[in-house]
This record gives structure tokens, C-alpha cells and sequence, in this order.
């Protein structure tokens, strides 16, 4: 069987990774190369690169990243951040990524995804979704969760499907940060209406949350975190190692 | 060296950086005397099977890779690539295949029940055929270790040579092989080390 994915996820600005870092015994900790072979060496099961620069140096810095990244690193990477256009996806693509995350830019043209997954394949297209409660509807927010867009995340979720993006990721902002589990209502809310994986973001604090989430939502295939991972509360190896003790099937 | 027959699908970035990591020497060519002089040939491919088989039938590349095969060269295909060494593939349609191994390619829909997700993507463990040896190909991994899939059809009645499955709602066939052609569904570039150490028993074959 498939087993559920741990992926951590690296904010990358001008060529280096945001959000301290805290590793014991890793001398540049900043370094998103050094990081990512880290995080394949224990375990990870995939990584997410968020490319958070505004600037175009900065977004040339990212590319020779990736680059560097997949030449050294093989496990399937997932890159976001910026993806405006399909000509963005042939960019990010041709330095390794396999999969493609797109947010605003998706919800600044919806036919992005259909363009995407008719170039590239459906399971190259993932749609990332920032969601929070807004008069007891799940909301889209843009702009990296500021911007309530007043449509409806399920609904948004569910046209994605329909039009090609092959991977859902599932970010609570209501949950994020919060470290208390993840946003399980509303996942549940997801995994109803599309049959793509579904990979669950934002609120993990401790080993406990990645059990809950995998036993109580059997399709929920991956669960994603960045702090609790870069500040060392929870290790990948012994994460995997208690959910694997726990009945959830793993990558040893 | 090993040539990554280049017949205009796919991205080998990851494939050749694979080799490159294990010191192998590779060269990512459409070439035909390249193809000839190389020790090894890897036949990549994604997207689907009709467009990528009229590209190489177009290349005229379909015939060196099976007159090559047939003196003897070591060539592993992967993912789509495995899929064309196949009788045929019904994709969308009836497409004919290079005729390596015996078999073809059906969607995956046909064999597992429903619920299942499809494209069969992620980490999913090899299961060796019970009651032969397994095969040179994974004579540095161990039956049971995760490699990583991302397809929605699959190999089909290809009997004795099928040399690792994985479970799905169904025995998916995961790796082929027959005499010095080999194939593998999944993507061992983008498998870590378990990927990489089936790369290098590819190089030693």
C-alpha cells in the first residue's frame, strides 16, 4: 500500500531559507541545500519549496537553487511560490521539480490549472489552499492568507479537481501556528468532495497530532509542517518511527 | 557510458543527475552512433504512451533500441519508457509497443476496487515474485524497501517476467525484465537511496 507522507516545508527569500532554523550539529542552517539533503537523509518522504521573493534577482537565486537541490537530492520535490503562468511551471520544472504548486496565482486566473494539467499532467498541477472561517463558510484567502477572496474553499477545491490540479494541499489558517492538531473539520470537509491526495497543512505541534490526523482521516495521504520540523520538536525519524509503531504504514 | 535516449518527451534532468551522483558517465541523446557506442541505454518517458511511441517511431530510434537490445546491450526503460518495451498499450486507444517484453498496458481502473485513488502516486513497497531469484536489478535493495509511482496504467500479463509488484488493491506490476531489458515502473531517480542503489546494479549489469 501507499504509505502517508511526511513533507517538510522550506520558505526560501533571496536564496535562503526563512523561519529560524535550529538544528544541532548543522554549521549552515540556513542553507536550503544543506537542508533539504538533511531532511532526505531522515526520512522525509518529499519536500515543498516555497519561493517567497518579490524580486527577479531573487527569483533567478531560486532557480539555480532548485537546481542545485535535484542534483543532490532524490526524492520528489514540490515547488510554489510565484507561479503566475505555465511559461512559470516549464521554469521551475526544468531544474528538477516533479510538482507544482499554484495559490494566487490560480485564483487570479483559474485557467492557469486546466493549462497546466493539460501540459504537464494532472499530477504535476497542485493546488494549495489557504482556508479559514469566515460566517460559518471555509473562505480562500490569497495574498499568504491575508485577502479574504469571499469564495467558498470547497467549492474552489472541488473546480481545481474538475479542471486538473492532481494534489490538494490544505492549508488551516485557523489552525496554523497554533500547534494544538491539525484542521481536521476541515479537512474532512475536503477529502468529502475530491478523490486526489490530500495533503493536510498548518496547526501539527507534536507527534500526537500527526497519529490523530492519519487515524481519524484515512484519506488524508500527507501531512506537512516547517517549524516544529526546522526547530527540532518533532524529529522526522522519530516521528515516522511512532506512526509506523502506530499502525500507519510508513516509508522505512 | 550510458545513453538517456532523448526522443523529445520528459524531463531527464533528475535521471541524469541520478547517474551523475553514482559516477557514471551519461549522455542525454537522440543520436543513433551515440546510441551505438554507449555501454547501456536508458529509455525514459511521461505523458502518453501514443504520443511518446509516435516520437520515437518518428525518430526512427524504435528500430536501433530493439536491434540494440538484440545484440545484447543492458537497457532499462522506466515509468512510460517501461511501458513501451510492451507488445501495446490501450491508452486511450490501441498503440503498438517495441515488442521487448511480453505484455501490455491497461488502466489500472481494470484491476483494483474502487475507492482506491487514481494515478497510483507515491511510496508504495517491492514485492518480489515468490519462489525465483531476485533479479540482478535489485541485488542491492531489499524486498519490501519504498520506491516512488506516479501512473494511471499499468502493465499487464506479462507472466514470467514480471520481477517485482506492489500492492494497490491489486498486484501492480512494478519492474519487468527479460534477458538484458529491463523495466521499472516507478521512478527510481526520484526513489532516494533505494532508487539509487537500483540505478547502480543497472550500471553493473
Amino acid at each position: 500500500m501507499i504509505t502517508k507522507r511526511i513533507i517538510p516545508c522550506l520558505d526560501v527569500k533571496d536564496g535562503r531559507v526563512v523561519k529560524g532554523v535550529n538544528f544541532l550539529g548543522l554549521a549552515d542552517v540556513s542553507s536550503p541545500v544543506k537542508l533539504a539533503k538533511f531532511y532526505s537523509d531522515c526520512g522525509a518522504d518529499e519536500l515543498v519549496f516555497y519561493d517567497i521573493t518579490a524580486s527577479a534577482e531573487g527569483r533567478a537565486l531560486f532557480t539555480d537553487i532548485l537546481t542545485e537541490v535535484a542534483s543532490t537530492i532524490f526524492i520528489p520535490l514540490t515547488v510554489g511560490g510565484g507561479i503566475n503562468s505555465v511559461d512559470d511551471f516549464d521554469r521551475v520544472l526544468k531544474c528538477g521539480a516533479d510538482k507544482v504548486s499554484v495559490n494566487s496565482g490560480a485564483l487570479r486566473d483559474p485557467s492557469l490549472i486546466p493549462a497546466a494539467a493539460k501540459r504537464y499532467g494532472d499530477q504535476c498541477v497542485v493546488l494549495s489552499v489557504d482556508a479559514k472561517r469566515v460566517d460559518g463558510q471555509f473562505r480562500v484567502f490569497a495574498g499568504g492568507g491575508r485577502e479574504d477572496t469571499g469564495r467558498d474553499a470547497i467549492e474552489w477545491i472541488r473546480s481545481g479537481v474538475a479542471s486538473g490540479a492532481g494534489e490538494i494541499v490544505l492549508n488551516s489558517i485557523d489552525t496554523d501556528g497554533v500547534k494544538a492538531g491539525f484542521d481536521l473539520e476541515m479537512l474532512q470537509a475536503v477529502c468529502d468532495v475530491v478523490d486526489v491526495p490530500v495533503i493536510a497543512s498548518g496547526g501539527a505541534g507534536c507527534i500526537d497530532h500527526f497519529k490523530t490526523l492519519f487515524h481519524s482521516l484515512p484519506k488524508v495521504d500527507a501531512g506537512l509542517a516547517a517549524s516544529i520540523f526546522h526547530f527540532g520538536e518533532v524529529s522526522i525519524p522519530d516521528l515516522k518511527r511512532e506512526l509506523a509503531a502506530d499502525g500507519i504504514n510508513m516509508r522505512r | 557510458m550510458i545513453a538517456i535516449i532523448d526522443y523529445g518527451v520528459g524531463n531527464l534532468f533528475s535521471l541524469k543527475s541520478s547517474f551523475a551522483a553514482l559516477g557514471a558517465e551519461t549522455a542525454v541523446t537522440g543520436d543513433p552512433a551515440v546510441i551505438r557506442a554507449a555501454d547501456r541505454l536508458v529509455l525514459p518517458g511521461v505523458g502518453a504512451f501514443g504520443d511518446a511511441a509516435a516520437l520515437l517511431r518518428r525518430s526512427g530510434l524504435d528500430r536501433l533500441v530493439v536491434e540494440e537490445a538484440a545484440e545484447g546491450k543492458p537497457l532499462l526503460g522506466i515509468c512510460l519508457g517501461m511501458q513501451l518495451l510492451l507488445d501495446y498499450s490501450l491508452e486511450y486507444g490501441r498503440h503498438g509497443g517495441l515488442g521487448l517484453i511480453p505484455g501490455c498496458v491497461r488502466p489500472i481502473r481494470d484491476y483494483i476496487p474502487a475507492g482506491y485513488k487514481i494515478p497510483h502516486i507515491g511510496w508504495n513497497a517491492l514485492r518480489f515474485p515468490a519462489g525465483r531469484p531476485v533479479s540482478p536489478l535489485f541485488r542491492y535493495i531489499q524486498e519490501g524497501e519504498c520506491v516512488y509511482f506516479v501512473h494511471s496504467f499499468c502493465a499487464a500479463e506479462c507472466a514470467d517476467s514480471v520481477i517485482a509488484a506492489a500492492e494497490y488493491g491489486a498486484a501492480l506490476t512494478a519492474a519487468v525484465a527479460k534477458d538484458n531489458v529491463y523495466g521499472v515502473q516507478f521512478h527510481p531517480e526520484k526513489s532516494g537511496n533505494v532508487g539509487l542503489n537500483i540505478l547502480r546494479a543497472f550500471c553493473e549489469l
